[in-house]
Parts: structure tokens; C-alpha cells; sequence
């Protein structure tokens, strides 16, 4: 598909611009400087705050700012509820905390050994070889099988999911026959699922939620299907994306790794470095009420490009904020996002994160990026690599 | 250092949990996984750099620090 090309970031930005896909950071930059809050007419018209601090004046107005819609689309939006991450207050918050305790850091830590089996037995499949492919091989492959293990759905599901996935946060940005179908597919999928456990009751997250009550009620068939979809969407590229920029970043600086190699202790650290600097993650908003931030006036009807990742990379903000420094101290990071939406799954995502990487150093200390091939990025709101061809040793 | 005393902003607070994770002995996390600071919040004097680091990377800024009285 051909897009026409960007004649000026600020006021003709589009995110799916190869040069944006490919490297969006001096753009980002450049806008941060002089701009500082970028628009578009594309997909009927979005602004893009680049400064920390205009993100997080949005991401924490919640009376002019709907989550109703969360992602940027080139048709008319339909809305897809997916509670609570499409909820405003009040809903939002009874509707998120129906979710929490599954994610709290001590829920998060019985799936962690077998995380780590996860990863081990796919180094298996790659060590020893001249070379992988570290976002397809190793990165892509944790997440969707950590989500199925909590859901309780076969590991052996991924394709499918990936393919969701794919329909719903790439394609269906200009396809919206593609995305409508996908929804029809992943609503049907759990349904079934969700039959199947009323008489077969089971020790995982879709039973759990399937008896879920908000205020004493059961939660509607609408509400459960949407959670289970957000899990599966949010669980996985989002994560399959911070991984593979690790790599992406280790694969390119000998240094850094060693260092980690040696100083296995310092990885938790490094990865919220890594999380603040390749931040995988934009949202978007609704203009819901005429507003100004950051001196830029926001029309209603419009939507706003969350961009944690650009925040993430504001001087004012982080000193260097350019450099990976791999034991910064003070890291106040947006990866997450900020205020009542702050990712429920942080901190699945934090030990997903950190156990790759301690497997994978642990057996391979030694890789970079093959010369003779091309690293590829995620199209859309989820930024990461899509191919990552590593030499080995 | 003079002893301290934290307290988390429970409004502020979205459960981040970076405190938890940097200061374990000055925080813990409820069934939610929000933020609350251990006992009566103060620091003894060789946990006082660690709860200066705690509010440094607490993303919502939820995080006081406040001489003891």
C-alpha cells in the first residue's frame, strides 16, 4: 500500500511513514523542539504531544480525553469495548480491578519458572547454531505462550493469536473489514472456551473471570469477552516487541552485554532502561471537550497519539536522554503509561522481560546483528522488531 | 543522613510498584498490587538512600519524603 509521502511532521505527521516506522526518534526529537505537539488530517485528525510532559497532562485528563477509543484508525472507529483499558471513570476502575490481582508482582511470580522453561526450551531449538532470528525464534515466542498458560489455552495457539493480533492493531488500521473479522474470530474462539469451562471448571484466568462480579452482579458476556480479548492483545506483541529490542539494542553493543553477562544482577535495571529508551508502546485518545495543553489547542472529535515512547526520550525529562545507559538510577520511565491506565500487566511484562534476557545471556553470551540481512519494525502503535537475524558466538 | 519518613499517595499511586521492587523494606503492595508504605513509614538511617531511590523512580511521583518529627 502506498501512502502519500510526509511533506512536514508537524502538521502532516503520519506514523506510518516508513521513515517513522524505520526510525522515528529524530523525528521525534526534531518535533520535541520546535513543535511541541504535532498534527495531522490523516486518519481524520490526530495530534501527537512529543514532550513528557504534555503526554502526561493527557494520559492524566481524563474529563477531556476518552479512552474509547484507543487506537488510531483510518475509518470511522467502531468501538470496541475491551474493559478497562477502553473505560473512563466510573466504570474504569471496579472494571480494572477485577483484573489486578491476577497481575499483582506476587501473582505474576508462580509464572515465572515456567517462563523460564519456556525460554530454555526455545534457546534449545536455536543454540549451537551459526545463527536465529531473535524476534521470531526467541521474542515472538515467550509472550504468546506465557498468555496461553495463564488463560489456559494451548501454547500450541500462537499462529492463531499472532494473526489476531496482526489483523486487529496492523492491518485493521486501514482495513476495516479485516478488523471486524478478526473480532468475530477472537469473540467465537473465547465463547467456546468460556462453555467449555461452565461445565469444566479449571485452575486458570478464563474460569476466573468467567465468575467475576462487579458489585455483587455478574459481569456481562460483553465485558468477559472484551477483558479476555485485551489480555490476549495487550499480553502479547506488546511484550514480544520490548523483548526483541533488548536484543536488537545487545545484539549492536558488546559492551552493555558483556556487562550484563557478567553482572547478571544488573539486568532488572537495565531493563527498565531499555524499557524507557525502546518503549514499545503509544495509545491514543478522544478529544472529548475542546481543551489546550501545551499551548495547542485540542479540537473534540479528534484523536490524540499517546506516545510514552517519544516522553520517554525528553531531555527535560531524563539527562541523556538518548543514551541506553544501562545502570541509570533515577528512571521515572512512561513504558507503562501514566495515571489510571498504567499497563495491568506491567508486571508480567517486567519478568517476561528480565527472564529472556537472563536465559538467553546465560547460554549465549556472545551474538550480534548479521550483516548480510535487514532487522524490519512493527507497523502502528506497537513499535519492535519483526525480523532480527542474530550471529551466534 | 537525618531519619525519614515516606508515605504513599494512595490517589496517586497506580501500582507501579517500582517502590516494592527498589525499596521491599520500605513498602509493600496490597491484594490490588497499590502501593503503601510498611508500618509507620520511618526509615532507618541505612534505608534512607533507598527510599530517596524508591521516590526517584515512582513514574505517578506518589512518593513523600518527610524529615521525622
Amino acid at each position: 500500500m502506498t501512502r502519500p509521502p510526509v511533506t512536514d511532521w508537524s502538521t502532516d505527521f503520519d506514523h506510518l511513514d516508513p521513515r517513522w516506522v524505520e526510525n522515528p526518534y529524530p523525528i521525534w526529537d526534531e518535533l520535541r523542539e520546535k513543535c511541541p505537539v504535532a498534527h495531522t488530517e490523516r486518519f481524520r485528525g490526530v495530534y501527537f504531544p512529543s514532550r513528557y510532559e504534555d503526554v502526561r497532562a493527557v494520559a492524566y485528563d481524563t474529563e477531556n480525553f476518552s479512552s474509547r477509543r484507543i487506537i488510531v484508525r483510518e475509518t470511522p472507529p467502531p468501538r470496541i469495548p475491551a474493559p478497562p483499558i477502553t473505560s473512563d471513570p466510573p466504570e474504569h476502575r471496579p472494571a480494572k480491578n477485577l483484573l489486578l490481582p491476577a497481575f499483582t508482582p506476587d501473582a505474576i511470580k508462580q509464572h515465572e519458572q515456567p517462563t523460564r522453561d519456556i525460554c530454555a526450551r526455545l534457546i534449545d531449538r536455536f543454540a549451537g547454531k551459526p545463527g536465529c532470528d531473535a524476534a521470531i525464534d526467541y521474542a515472538q515466542e515467550i509472550p504468546v505462550r506465557v498468555i496461553a498458560v495463564m488463560l489456559g489455552l494451548p501454547e500450541s495457539e500462537g499462529d492463531r493469536f499472532r494473526k489476531w493480533i496482526h489483523e486487529i492493531l496492523e492491518a485493521g488500521i486501514t482495513r476495516p473489514d479485516i478488523l471486524m473479522k478478526a473480532m468475530g474470530e477472537t469473540s467465537a474462539y473465547f465463547q467456546a472456551e468460556i462453555d467449555k469451562r461452565k461445565s469444566e471448571p479449571r485452575d486458570d484466568l478464563i474460569t476466573q473471570l468467567s465468575r467475576a462480579t462487579i458489585d455483587g452482579q455478574p459481569i456481562t458476556e460483553d465485558h468477559l469477552l472484551g477483558a479476555l480479548r485485551l489480555i490476549l492483545i495487550a499480553g502479547i506483541d506488546t511484550t514480544w516487541s520490548a523483548i526483541g529490542s533488548c536484543f536488537w539494542h545487545l545484539a549492536q553493543h558488546p559492551e552493555d552485554r558483556r556487562r550484563l553477562v557478567n553482572d547478571p544482577a544488573l539486568i532488572p535495571t537495565a531493563v527498565e532502561e531499555f524499557l524507557r529508551a525502546y518503549a514499545p508502546v503509544t495509545m491514543a485518545r478522544e478529544v472529548i471537550k475542546d481543551v489546550e495543553i501545551g499551548g495547542c489547542p485540542f479540537k473534540t472529535g479528534e484523536m490524540v497519539l499517546l506516545s510514552f515512547p517519544a516522553a520517554n526520550r525528553d531531555p527535560r525529562m531524563f539527562p541523556d536522554a538518548d543514551r541506553v545507559v544501562i545502570d541509570r538510577k533515577e528512571n521515572r520511565h512512561a513504558a507503562f503509561g501514566l495515571g489510571i491506565h498504567r499497563c495491568i500487566g506491567s508486571n508480567l511484562a517486567r519478568m517476561e522481560i528480565t527472564v529472556a534476557l537472563q536465559e538467553w545471556l546465560k547460554r549465549i553470551p556472545e551474538f550480534h546483528l548479521d550483516p548480510a540481512a535487514r532487522v524490519t519494525w512493527s507497523e502502528g502503535t506497537v513499535r519492535g522488531p519483526r525480523k532480527l537475524p542474530v550471529l551466534l558466538g | 543522613m537525618p531519619t525519614v519518613k515516606v508515605k504513599v499517595d494512595r490517589e496517586r499511586c497506580q501500582g507501579h510498584a517500582r517502590c516494592a521492587a527498589l525499596a521491599g523494606e520500605l513498602f509493600e503492595l496490597d491484594e490490588l498490587g497499590n502501593a503503601r508504605e510498611k508500618g509507620d513509614g520511618v526509615v532507618p538511617e541505612a534505608l534512607v538512600e533507598k527510599a530517596y531511590l524508591a521516590k526517584a523512580n515512582c513514574p505517578e511521583e506518589a512518593i513523600e519524603i518527610e524529615d521525622k518529627p
